[in-house]
């Protein structure tokens, strides 16, 4: 069986993104199962150094297209050389960030190689299939699981028979785990010359701006997460003073997001992050799916609403049946009273 | 009409109001059992479109939709917010469609259509989330591709250039014709109906629906060419069926649950102090906090 394959992303700061390693950790998984190596992909402008930052994720060999031109990322020439490696090693898997870039570049890698691609993953595991018409077995296919239908659905898709089964998934839905600090990395340098033609630059690149990531709240072990019954940009305040008094981060809802309390980076759900912490704090939110999809795996839940029938409630731990502005500040104080 | 431009534009499932027979045995979505809209980002994708064919003279905004015969309501909500004419892509065989075998079928019916100088489509459909339409399209083409579109920041009749929406950020670029462009829901929102265009398309229709209705108009497209709705075939745009509907979808649905959350056995207590206290003391020993 072949291998299967990361395609690996470079941040302004050119490193490998987070969610890269982090599929670097699930493809090394499901390389294990399949009993085959795992491959990373890196097109930018950086040199051999940066296989460092994918070894201790248990990368056997990291393909490096290497050239001033292929930074920033640009469709037309990563798809290029994506598909060129593809074709030479037909990988059996291939993985890429649910990031504008990843979600940018699949699809058009998907169709180029007629091959299948499910979106937004939030779970990849190996298993077997049979199919019902024709009795036909398959062995150890991904499957690809997702939400689907807004969040009400969750979907499991595989590839019976085309390669590579592709999928993205987004930041955060996987666990970023080192297997080795000395985990051995070979480097396969691409012949970017032989790939890249003048017409793949027909996308100029006129003015960018971006800004470095600033809060990652999915690496938080504790998160108090507002909603829009925090009512306002200066209650959300009282979120910030929690979560610096208990050493967490702030996260949201999206209508808390839409109504301009916070911004957009700390949004948990299906088209936010996804967060598992030890402790979870949902403050005046009412638990849509879209949003428990993205914080239900939290160790422990509490839910503070002064609605007693909100679904947020069903899946708490604790329920603070209260006003938001009442209950922090009461939380505040009797977190310092007692922890000292 | 020297400038074109095609408009993708589907007809979705309304699923923020998903009820419980919406799924079918096979996993199919049962979309006669909900409300069907117009995609939102497809909405921002015609705004977009309107505003190119404002700034370029003699270009046209023709829409394609592909679906069954009901969708063929998208195009007229779209003629009656300043689109020219629409084409319904319908045939049982397209049946099924995963976003490869869709955007085979779209391609083919793009190239059906002629020379095309411009795509536009949604960022995503909400029915799927997948945002792979519009890139698979542009590879089917083999045209170069501007996603997340939020602004059109110029065009003239050889080049475009677009204020894209990235996670961190934005990007402006620049890029010749053809092409294809994704719309993000962060666009402008599209225009809204023109009364007189409303008046004047209210009466477009498919032949299907023409036969449907079976009242007595069916000399319409005579006399008034520009109702006519044109329904597109497999055959009509020559696409290899093994390319379309359940075969040539590489992606198969093995399994679909609905989403239940096991409730928990939740500890509930008012907003007073020694509740709070009792909680908080409790997290700091079972070491949650502190
Ligand atoms: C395709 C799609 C994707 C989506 N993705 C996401 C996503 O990623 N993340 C997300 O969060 N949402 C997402 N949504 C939106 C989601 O459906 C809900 O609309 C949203 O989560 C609701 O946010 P909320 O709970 O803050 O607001 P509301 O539903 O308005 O709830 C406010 C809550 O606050 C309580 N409250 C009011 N005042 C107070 C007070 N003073 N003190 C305490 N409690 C109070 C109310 O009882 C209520 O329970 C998505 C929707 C769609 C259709
Ligand atoms: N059946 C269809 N008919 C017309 N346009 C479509 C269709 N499916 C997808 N599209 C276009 O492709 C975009 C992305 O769709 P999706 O990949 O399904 O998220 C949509 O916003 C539409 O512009």
């Amino acid at each position: 069986m072949n291998n299967v394959f990361v395609y690996c992303e470079i941040t302004e700061e050119k490193n490998i993104a987070d969610v890269s390693l982090e599929l670097c950790s699930k493809g090394r998984k499901l390389a294990n199962d399949l009993n085959v190596k795992l491959e990373a992909v890196v097109i930018g402008d950086v040199g051999p150094e940066i296989a460092k930052e994918v070894s201790p994720f248990g990368v056997d060999v990291l393909h490096l297209a290497n050239d001033s031109r292929l930074f920033p990322y640009r469709t037309l020439p990563h798809a290029a050389i994506v598909s060129h490696i593809f074709k030479n090693a037909e990988p059996e898997i291939a993985l890429f960030g649910a990031s504008s870039v990843g979600r940018d570049l699949a699809p058009r890698i998907a169709s180029e190689l007629k091959c299948g691609l499910t979106a937004d993953c939030t779970s990849l595991e190996i298993g077997d299939h049979v199919e019902n018409k024709t009795q036909t077995e398959y062995k150890n296919l991904l499957y690809q699981i997702r939400p689907a239908f807004g969040g009400n659905i969750i979907a499991t898709i595989i590839n019976p028979d085309t390669r590579p089964q592709m999928a993205t998934v987004r930041e955060g839905v996987m666990k970023k785990e080192e297997i080795s600090s000395s985990y051995q990395t070979e480097v396969k340098h691409i012949d970017v010359a032989a790939i890249l033609t003048d017409e793949l630059f027909a996308v100029e690149i006129i003015n960018r701006h971006i800004e470095a990531k600033k809060v990652n709240i999915t690496a938080s072990g504790i998160i108090v997460a507002g909603g829009y019954g925090v009512g306002s940009k200066d209650n959300f305040k009282l979120l910030y003073e929690l979560a610096g008094a208990l050493g967490g981060e702030v996260g949201a809802s999206r209508a808390a997001v839409d109504a301009g309390y916070v911004e957009h980076e700390r949004q948990v759900g299906q088209t936010g992050v996804t967060v598992r912490p030890k402790l979870y704090i949902a403050c005046g939110i009412s638990g849509a799916v879209q949003h428990r999809a993205g914080m239900q795996e939290s160790a422990t839940i509490i839910s503070i609403n002064t609605d007693p029938d909100a679904p947020i409630n069903n899946i708490a731990d604790y329920v603070i049946n209260g006003e938001v502005q009442d209950v922090i500040p009461k939380m505040i104080k009797y977190y310092r009273l007692n922890s000292k | 009409m020297s400038f074109r431009i095609v408009v993708l534009a589907k007809q979705v499932p309304d699923t923020r109001n998903v009820g419980k027979d919406a799924m079918k045995a096979d996993g199919t979505v049962n979309r006669g059992a909900l409300p069907a809209i117009y995609n939102p980002e497809d909405l921002h994708a015609l705004e977009f479109a309107l505003r190119v064919k404002d700034r370029i003279d003699d270009a046209e905004i023709i829409i394609l939709t592909m679906g069954p015969p009901r969708a063929a309501e998208i195009i007229r909500e779209s003629m009656f917010r300043g689109a020219d004419r629409g084409y319904l892509i319908t045939d049982r065989r397209f049946a099924g469609s995963d976003t490869l075998a869709t955007s085979y079928a779209i391609s083919m019916a793009v190239k059906y259509l002629g020379d095309v100088d411009l795509v536009v489509a949604g960022r995503q459909a909400i029915d799927g989330d997948t945002a792979q339409v519009g890139p698979q399209v542009a590879e089917k083409l083999n045209f170069p591709q501007i996603t997340y579109a939020e602004e059109m920041e110029a065009v003239d009749a050889n080049s475009i250039t677009v204020k894209r929406r990235l996670e961190r950020g934005i990007e402006i670029v620049k890029s010749s014709f053809p092409c294809v462009v994704t719309v993000h829901a962060s666009a402008p929102p599209c225009r809204f109906r023109d009364a007189k265009r409303l008046m004047k398309y209210k009466k477009a229709r498919t032949i299907t629906e023409l036969q449907e209705e079976s009242n007595e108009y069916s000399d319409v497209y005579e006399k008034r060419p520009y109702l006519r709705i044109e329904e597109l075939s497999v055959d009509d745009i020559q696409a290899d069926t093994q390319y379309l509907g359940l075969s040539g979808s590489p992606t198969k649905v093995k399994k679909i649950e609905n989403v239940v959350f096991k409730a928990k056995e939740s500890l509930r207590m008012e907003a007073k102090d020694q509740d709070i206290n009792d909680l908080m003391k409790g997290l700091i020993d079972t070491h949650i906090i502190g």
